[in-house]
């Protein structure tokens, strides 16, 4: 009855959705203002209608309906609530609901906020909104229906359908396979609804993007409405992708935190394009130039949406005989492909309204800067695609299939985000339109010597690699220019107005937030890299199989296995848990307890490791095995990664300069374009 | 006298047993620590668990391929040898990275030839913007720059407009 209900409503959107394309087309081709509010209150009757096939889910995942394949599949009995609701996205079908939900909520409230102010755009975002919002409920619809149900029928296995084959009785069973241990781990239980935020509020972007190519308003008006709504997603992006890692970090028991998987590298790929856009829509602000290549991205960023929301649940990447047996692989192909060239198309026939309104005058302008670290989040986004696409290429090719793994992906990439370090630390000293390296010299110095310090610290502390020294300089060198921004803009307010030097500071970012808020991103990524170097140059590990009493020797750390305990948990798990003694330089530091969760139900297993956090480092132990009853004997697996908790702590700081940008101003937001310099306006048209 | 002599060779007989254990006992290469192992597990694949190094990865397979790992070593291979080995088992698949042959010098060679594109894409772009077009009022195309080095002027410019 419930999945009955659930199912009506999705379809009763998708005819709605369908309806509000054609109402709001035909409102805007036979100027009908009625068929466009028409459209507009079909876009709003979908939040409604997918919120009720969502709640519909979520009620059979907390009742425990396991007569629905998709309920069988993510819960079970033994499972809390919360963990029961939390599955709605713990597999392909919920998630794709999930999203729809999401999307239908954000595309909503677009047309709520804004019918008064952007008449003119809000049919055709209405247009793009729905045909997405369309998409998906295609997919579940037809191909990953999550309320489809089991059914046993006389004659062989039981079928899963939405409706009752021939003969075909209900499949009732009394408990379900359960989650994925894995997915049950906090998170994860927060992480993909992140990244599904981040991934549905770029639409939002890409929907004013097309409405401006199709109104032919190809000013940076759109640019300005949905600057805050790109921030927004890119905040939830960046929330998702951290969350991720801390995640493997926590969970996945191989002592990293990124491992250069395509699922990992798919939600990865439109923060790289989201993350160029931000820089070169500064450009189109500033300067009214780059109009063209601010569309191109926020189309890429809208199909690597879609791209990686297939790739990350579907799996279908994993070999092209997976591909073309899945029935959602070639459509979403399809899909991507039609918007692609839609959009593309929509492009080159504004292209001449797009012409730049100014010149290039300096190679050390900002713009110019900006421009160089476009390219570097490109190169790494080629990188990134090449690795994801090459083994289907190889396999289709060769009939051979290969691996594309983390050696390939770290050599490539990591001189480019040296680039960007350098640019980071650059371009914020470089003035709009006419630095010069004279300038531009001038501003540096400082900072530079300042980093070389940090240089010979980190010589006298014994560190000999040149990619660390380089690394560690490009960090102390970002650092010192960021703070060194902070400090002369306080110091000009405070000189000025006469205020207080925090309260001058204090001020210099309320009065330009995105620009402070972006300042405070650098230095979150600075303290990332710290941690990166830390973790990727200098991890040591080391493995072995002891007696209770004996010890493991790693660098300066000992660790001695005391005991190991087994027993079983009210929660349906049987866990193996060891006490370890840490010592470092012989003195006693502390117990830890790597452990071992086996899951009766989905008979999967995690481990979880004992961790000692300092600002100096992680030691990371894990439980690999042990001697069977007796537990005499014992096999741990110990990583000592220094400053990883720098990575950690620069994640935070990363989010809130990202909160600080895109914190809503007082004042409402332009109405009007601004004019910018008056030299400029003569050149314009 | 004889009973000296007999208790010497004795003696020497089972030094030279001891010392001939002990010899052969250092001449034993030992059994291969969990460390030696892992470390060319790191840089394998098995082809069921798709991009989850050997060394980390839980399953029943990658395990046994980690006892063959310290089985071979344990007969004296090196890594390049286990490593071929597997190779020649399973493809090149087991690799981390594909080896540099054939269609795998694509996977090598387009990202760079990409960003070499884009750097000359970028430097033509400059190029063409950085020459003035003749129709555009001289006015327009150089502004007269503020004092280049006033920071204070140049601050207060790029906060009035956000």
């Amino acid at each position: 009855m419930v999945a009955n209900l659930g199912y009506g409503a999705l379809v009763i959107t998708f005819l709605v959705s369908l309806y509000g394309i054609f109402a709001a087309m035909y409102g805007v081709r036979k100027n009908a203002p009625a068929w466009v509010d028409s459209a507009r209150n079909a876009m709003l009757l979908t939040f409604p209608l997918v919120s009720l096939a969502a709640l519909s889910i979520i009620y059979l995942l907390v009742n425990g309906h396991y007569e629905v394949e998709f309920v069988a599949s993510v819960t079970s009995n033994s499972m809390p609530t919360y963990l029961k609701i939390t599955a709605l996205w713990g597999g392909q079908a919920g998630s794709l609901v999930f999203w729809t939900w999401l999307m239908s909520a954000f595309a909503s409230a677009v047309t709520l906020r804004k019918w008064d102010r952007d008449r003119e755009f809000l049919p055709w975002v209405i247009v793009v909104a729905l045909v997405t919002l369309g998409f998906f409920l295609i997919m579940i619809l037809f191909f990953e229906n999550p309320f489809a149900r089991i059914w046993s029928v006389p004659l062989g296995n039981p079928v899963v359908s939405l409706f009752p084959p021939a003969g075909g009785q209900l499949l009732v069973q009394s408990d379900g396979r359960g989650l994925n241990p894995l997915l049950r781990h906090p998170g994860m239980i927060i992480h993909p609804p992140m990244l599904y935020l981040g991934f549905v509020s770029f639409v939002i972007p890409f929907a004013f993007a097309i409405a401006a190519l199709a109104t032919g308003r190809t000013d940076d008006r759109w640019i300005r409405i949905t600057r805050r709504w790109t921030l927004v997603a890119w905040l939830f992006l960046s929330l998702g992708l951290l969350l991720g890692g801390r995640w493997a970090y926590d969970v996945l028991g191989w002592g990293g935190y990124w491992g250069w998987d395509p699922v990992e590298i798919a939600a990865f790929m439109p923060w790289l394009t989201g993350t160029a856009f931000l820089h070169s829509v500064m450009i189109q602000e500033k300067r009214g130039m780059l109009k063209h290549w601010n569309m191109v991205l926020v189309i890429l960023t809208y199909d690597l949406v879609i791209f990686g929301t297939f790739l990350t649940r579907s799996g279908v990447l994993s070999s092209v005989h997976a591909f073309a047996q899945s029935a959602i692989g070639p459509l979403f192909f399809a899909f991507i492909g039609l918007t692609f060239l839609t959009s593309v198309s929509l492009l080159l026939y504004r292209w001449n309204s797009l012409k730049s309104e100014a010149q290039m005058t300096s190679l050390f302008s900002r713009e110019a800067l900006f421009l160089l670290n476009n390219l570097l989040f490109i190169g790494i986004l080629v990188v990134c695609f090449w690795g994801v696409i090459f083994p289907l290429i190889s396999e289709l090719v060769t009939g051979q299939k290969v691996t594309v793994g983390p050696p390939f992906y770290e050599r490539a990439t990591a001189p480019l985000f040296a680039g960007l370090l350098l640019l980071m630390g650059i371009a914020p000293l470089a003035a709009w339109r006419h630095s010069t390296a004279k300038t531009l010299g001038r501003a540096i110095w400082k900072p530079f010597i300042a980093s070389l310090v940090v240089v010979i610290l980190v010589l006298v502390e014994g560190i000999r690699q040149p990619a660390a020294i380089l690394g560690f300089w490009l960090c102390a060198f970002v650092s010192f220019v960021t703070l060194y921004e902070f400090w002369r803009g306080a110091v000009a307010r405070h000189r000025k107005s006469g205020e207080s030097l925090p309260i001058a500071l204090w001020r210099l970012i309320g009065r330009n937030r995105r620009r402070y808020g972006g300042y405070v991103i650098h230095l979150g990524v600075v303290l990332m890299a710290i941690g990166i170097i830390g973790i990727e140059m200098f991890q040591t590990q080391t493995q072995g199989t002891i007696s209770r009493g004996e010890q493991i020797k790693i660098g300066d750390y000992a660790i001695r296995y005391d005991e190991l305990a087994t027993f079983d948990t009210p929660d349906g798990r049987n866990v193996a848990r060891a006490v370890v003694s840490v010592f470092k330089n012989g003195e006693y530091l502390g117990e830890l307890h790597p452990r071992r969760d086996y899951y009766y139900e989905s008979q999967q297993q995690m481990t979880i490791p004992g961790v000692r956090s300092s600002w100096e480092n992680d030691f990371y132990v894990l439980l690999v095995d042990w001697q069977p009853v007796t537990a005499n004997g014992a096999t741990f697996k110990i990583f000592n990664n220094p400053l990883v908790n720098w990575l950690w702590l620069g994640g935070i700081i990363f989010i809130l300069g990202t909160l600080i940008a895109a914190w809503p101003d007082r004042d409402p937001e332009p109405m009007a374009v601004q004019s910018r310099q008056p030299g400029y306006a003569s050149a314009k048209a | 006298m004889k009973k000296t002599i007999l208790a010497l060779l004795v003696f020497l007989a089972l030094a030279l047993m001891t010392a001939g254990a002990a010899l052969a006992q250092s001449g034993n290469p030992g059994e291969p620590t969990d460390d030696q192992v892992n470390a060319i597990a790191k840089q394998l694949y098995c082809p069921v668990c798709e991009n989850i190094p050997l060394d980390v990865c839980g399953t029943q397979a990658c395990a046994q391929w980690r006892d063959l790992i310290r089985e071979k070593l344990g007969q004296g291979w090196n890594e390049a040898q286990i490593k071929q080995y597997f190779v020649t088992q399973y493809g090149d698949r087991v690799l981390a990275t594909p080896p540099a042959r054939g269609l795998n010098w694509l996977v090598y060679i387009v990202p760079p030839m990409a960003i070499l594109a884009g750097i000359y894409i970028l430097y033509r772009a400059f190029q063409s913007w950085m020459r003035p077009p003749a129709e555009v009022d001289v006015k327009a195309a150089e502004p007269v720059p503020p004092p280049a080095d006033d920071y204070v002027l140049r601050l207060e410019e790029e906060l009035k407009k956000r």
